[in-house]
């Protein structure tokens, strides 16, 4: 081995053309989604919060199933005590809504330390029932906190939701009323953190780390061989999954501005939901929970008027796609096509070298 | 308060939690399958006890021998037909197509029985008890905590005495080298499914004739009867026993000393099993 | 007309080609050997025919009917049974129920009962009652032996009986050979151990790199040509 590593002819390289289009237009569409509040209307403003948020936990509940095998069926519970954790310390300690969000976020993280060391004891489909036994547990202590309204709930206290930083420089700026006013800085904070989430979710698979959680999921044993800690980078996504879930529950009941144990640790709501999202557009990409928000958002505004039909109809669709097309419909998208908008597989580029046909010497 | 009295009814409720376990642990043991489903699948039981008995005026007792078949039938079709076809090394389908199934069966059941509470008429067994001078004893929940005892001691018998058991066993060492010997795994994995409902069955019986029950309430039952697995080990129907026991008293306890605590303190008993014993009272030898 | 016959018949473990055209032929009571290095495709032939890997129907013909797709629980209930490489008792099963899950579904017409077995191998009836994984190596190559016979098969197959077994307890297995050809079933044993193969098949398969490389009865064989045939010529 006499060339220096400096001198071969080979990069490797994660970006493909058709990525570096649609990072232009991701570019794009994120410009005119910050511009949005300035002519769209206050409902779809409201809808775009929801399709973000949601997209958002499922960005995080992908990292932690589809890229880390780690299967949580107990994310409510980061939601509920991020959003807790928001409600509590502005009707408590008097603190202005946006930076209690941040506050929502640090608590599921510290909650999530306690959550794993009970978790982890647990393999595989044991894990996944354990977490929802913690997240029932948190709903139930948190039920009997009566300094914010234990099992029937509260409310964000007016004086609170009235003064929220940089409402009324909103309302100014767009014409606007408070309360609508308020809707835009929580579009404006999700689409934030959205990007925030995805970004940071792409950086982190493309990084050294990501190649050990790749490592780690596709065979623990090999992983370790080559010195690969598989307990430490399923912490790792475990509490990067918490932060992200905390901070998006807590922005969630921010809008909501009303809450109660049984609706910030519904099981349905925060984790079902976004099960099928993620499910349905492709487990284990980060353009799956993308399509599958819009799907799921479409079927809903179509069908959530039947209630429990609605309902049946996501889980007989849910299960469809996990017999017939376990990849999802990105997933099945992409194994046609080989488009991938973020490509994370490692690719071997030739530079200067021509490749010849490998020729057997024997 | 009377402790030799929360006690014995603690114990008891733990025969109740038993018959939920067994069916999930049955299935585990056989297959490494974790039924998402499996509570809401012993309310669907119960409302078809229900559906029976006021169809035909039948007692829920011997409406459930009725249901018994038809459960076992449905087991079976559910796994040949759908669990079957995501078993493999990936536990990601399993899990995900089970959770599809608990949501399906939650919303048919609301869809078409409505959300109102039910209960199955249990008569005279229902108020009738025993008076054993310290401690009167429901004779319902005596029957519940015998027939966990009964399934346990059949469920034992099937697996170590029977050539059904056997292979039951021999597929769940080692699937491949049972194909060789003639087993087919799959039909095997159906026979156990089918079996797990009947226990479902048996367990939606007391359910029913024990408490009220809506559409809603089987995840909860789902996580005790995983709680009552896990505290016992997996793979000892007797542990599980003693898991469903652990669970009842604590609950049993909890709601003595405040009634809002009853579910919490079986969680934190399971919590606490966990903390110092994370393989179960009973761990199996060998996995 | 051949009992048991494979033709052309090819593997792959997802990209890797295992067998390239494999032919063999098994005539009825015929012992046939197949030898070869690791990774020569031995145990992918009996995975194949077995029904473990399944492969083109009318690759495997069997009494003249095809069986290459057939499962493998279909594959033993038609009369062929196998001994599986590194011997894969049931850990939660005693002997005695390792042996009898060996004729649960098919039971067929011939001499092995379980007395028959103790028979064959007495240390079996003393450890009756033990788990079958508490054995020793060799112990346990006997249960697995006398599960497989246990439904009175048509055809035996035995991948690799005498793996990381002691000389002497190869020469103990090898020797209830002939009274196990006495029962009828005609057999294809795969064997690293050359000399062991040799003495008891009537036919020898030589397999190199997925494809057969040479045949013949051990008589008709040199030493130098098995040589070759096993490890390539020398160039």
């Amino acid at each position: 081995m006499n060339t220096p590593a400096s001198r071969t002819p080979y990069r490797v390289e994660t970006r493909t053309r058709t990525s570096s289009i649609a990072g232009f237009t991701a570019i794009a569409v994120v410009v005119l989604l910050v511009v949005l509040p300035a002519f769209a209307s206050r409902s779809l403003i409201q809808d775009l919060f929801f399709i973000l948020t949601m997209l958002t936990l499922a960005q995080f509940w992908n990292l932690l199933a589809g890229y880390g095998g780690l299967v949580s069926v107990g994310q409510q519970a980061f939601v509920g005590i991020g959003a807790y954790a928001l409600f509590s310390t502005v009707i408590l300690w008097g603190l202005d809504p946006v930076p209690a969000i941040l506050l929502g976020g640090l608590a599921a993280l510290v909650l999530a330390v306690p959550f794993g060391f009970f978790a982890f004891r647990l393999q595989g489909a044991y894990f996944a029932i354990g977490t929802w036994v913690l997240a029932e547990v948190a709903r139930l202590v948190v039920a009997q906190w009566k300094a914010v309204g234990g099992g029937t709930g509260t409310s964000l206290p007016r004086s609170a939701t009235e003064s929220i930083i940089f409402t009324s420089e909103i309302a100014t700026l767009f014409g606007v009323r408070a309360s609508a006013a308020r809707d835009i800085l929580a579009y404006w904070l999700a689409l934030v953190l959205a990007i925030v989430a995805i970004g940071g979710i792409y950086w982190l698979l493309r990084s050294k780390r990501g190649l050990a959680l790749a490592a780690v999921r596709d065979n623990p044993q090999a992983a370790r061989s080559v010195g690969v800690d598989a307990q430490r980078v399923k912490w790792f996504v475990f509490l990067v999954a918490a932060l992200g879930t905390g901070l998006t529950g807590a922005l969630i009941y921010m809008q909501k501005a009303r809450i109660s144990p049984d609706a910030a640790f519904s099981l349905n709501d925060w984790t079902a939901y976004v099960i099928f999202i993620v499910v349905i557009g492709g487990i284990g990409t980060i353009e799956g929970p993308i399509v599958g928000v819009l799907v799921f958002f479409a079927l809903q505004a179509l069908l959530a008027q039947y209630g429990a039909w609605y309902l049946m109809v996501l889980g007989v669709i849910g299960i469809g796609v996990m017999l017939l097309a376990p990849r999802g419909l990105w997933g099945s998208f992409s194994d046609r096509t080989g488009i991938q908008l973020f490509p994370i597989r490692r690719r071997l580029v030739v530079g200067a070298l021509t490749p010849k046909t490998p020729s057997r010497e024997e | 308060m009377n402790w030799i009295d929360t006690i014995v009814q603690g114990v008891l409720l733990g025969g109740l939690y038993a018959l939920f376990a067994s069916g999930l642990s049955l299935v585990f043991g056989i297959m490494r399958l974790v039924n998402l489903a499996h509570g809401d699948l012993i309310v669907l039981g119960a409302y078809l006890i229900l559906l029976i008995v006021s169809l035909l005026g039948l007692s829920p007792f011997v409406a459930a021998m009725v249901a018994l078949p038809l459960m076992f039938a449905l087991g079976y079709g559910l796994q040949k037909f759908v669990l079957n076809r995501v078993l493999g090394e990936d536990i990601l389908p399993p899990l995900l197509v089970t959770f599809g199934i608990s949501i399906v069966v939650q919303n048919a059941l609301l869809q078409g029985a409505s959300a109102d509470t039910q209960r199955l008429p249990a008569g005279d067994i229902g108020v009738a008890s025993l008076n054993l001078g310290i401690v009167n004893i429901g004779v319902l929940p005596l029957l519940t905590f015998g027939s966990a005892v009964g399934v346990i001691l059949i469920l034992n018998h099937v697996f170590y005495r029977t050539a059904l058991g056997r292979a039951f066993r021999a597929t769940s060492d080692d699937a491949t080298t049972a194909s060789l010997m003639g087993i087919r795994p799959r039909a095997v994995f159906a026979q156990a499914t089918g079996i797990a409902m009947m226990i479902v069955t048996i367990a939606a019986l007391y359910l029913g004739l024990r408490a009220s029950f809506d559409p809603a309430v089987g995840p909860a039952r789902l996580i005790y009867a995983f709680e009552a697995v896990i505290i016992g080990g997996l793979g000892s129907l007797w542990g599980t026993l003693a898991g469903g026991v652990i669970i009842g008293l604590a609950q049993t306890i909890g709601a003595a000393i405040n009634p809002e605590w009853q579910i919490l303190a079986g969680h934190v008993a399971f919590l606490l099993v966990l903390l110092v014993k994370p393989r179960g009272l009973f761990p199996r030898a060998f996995d | 007309m051949a009992l048991l016959s494979t033709h052309g018949l090819t593997a792959h473990y997802g990209q890797f080609q295992a067998l390239f055209g494999v032919d063999v032929t098994l005539d009825a009571g015929e012992c046939v050997a197949i030898i070869g290095a690791n990774g020569a495709g031995k145990t992918t032939l009996m995975r194949s025919i077995s029904g473990v890997l399944r492969n083109e129907s009318k690759s495997i013909r069997y009494r003249d009917l095809p069986i290459g797709s057939l499962a493998a629980d279909e594959v033993m209930q038609r009369g062929i049974a196998m001994v599986p490489e590194g011997r894969r008792l049931f850990p939660s099963l005693t002997v005695e129920e390792n042996l009898l899950i060996g004729a649960q579904v098919r039971k067929g017409q011939g001499p092995w009962t379980l007395e028959a077995i103790y028979e064959l191998f007495p240390i079996l009836k003393e450890r009756r009652k033990n788990a079958g994984t508490a054995l020793s190596g060799g112990q346990q190559q006997m249960v697995a032996i006398g599960r497989a016979l246990m439904s009175n098969p048509d055809v035996l197959l035995c991948d690799e009986i005498s793996l990381g077994l002691a000389p002497v307890v190869i020469r103990d297995i090898y020797n209830a050979l002939p009274r196990i050809r006495a029962g009828d079933a005609a057999m294809i044993i795969v064997e690293q151990d050359i000399g062991q193969a040799l003495k008891v098949a009537d036919r020898v398969y030589c397999m190199m790199e997925g494809r057969v490389t040479l045949t013949g009865t051990p008589q008709a064989l040199s030493r130098e040509a098995i040589h070759n045939a096993y490890f390539g010529a020398a160039a």
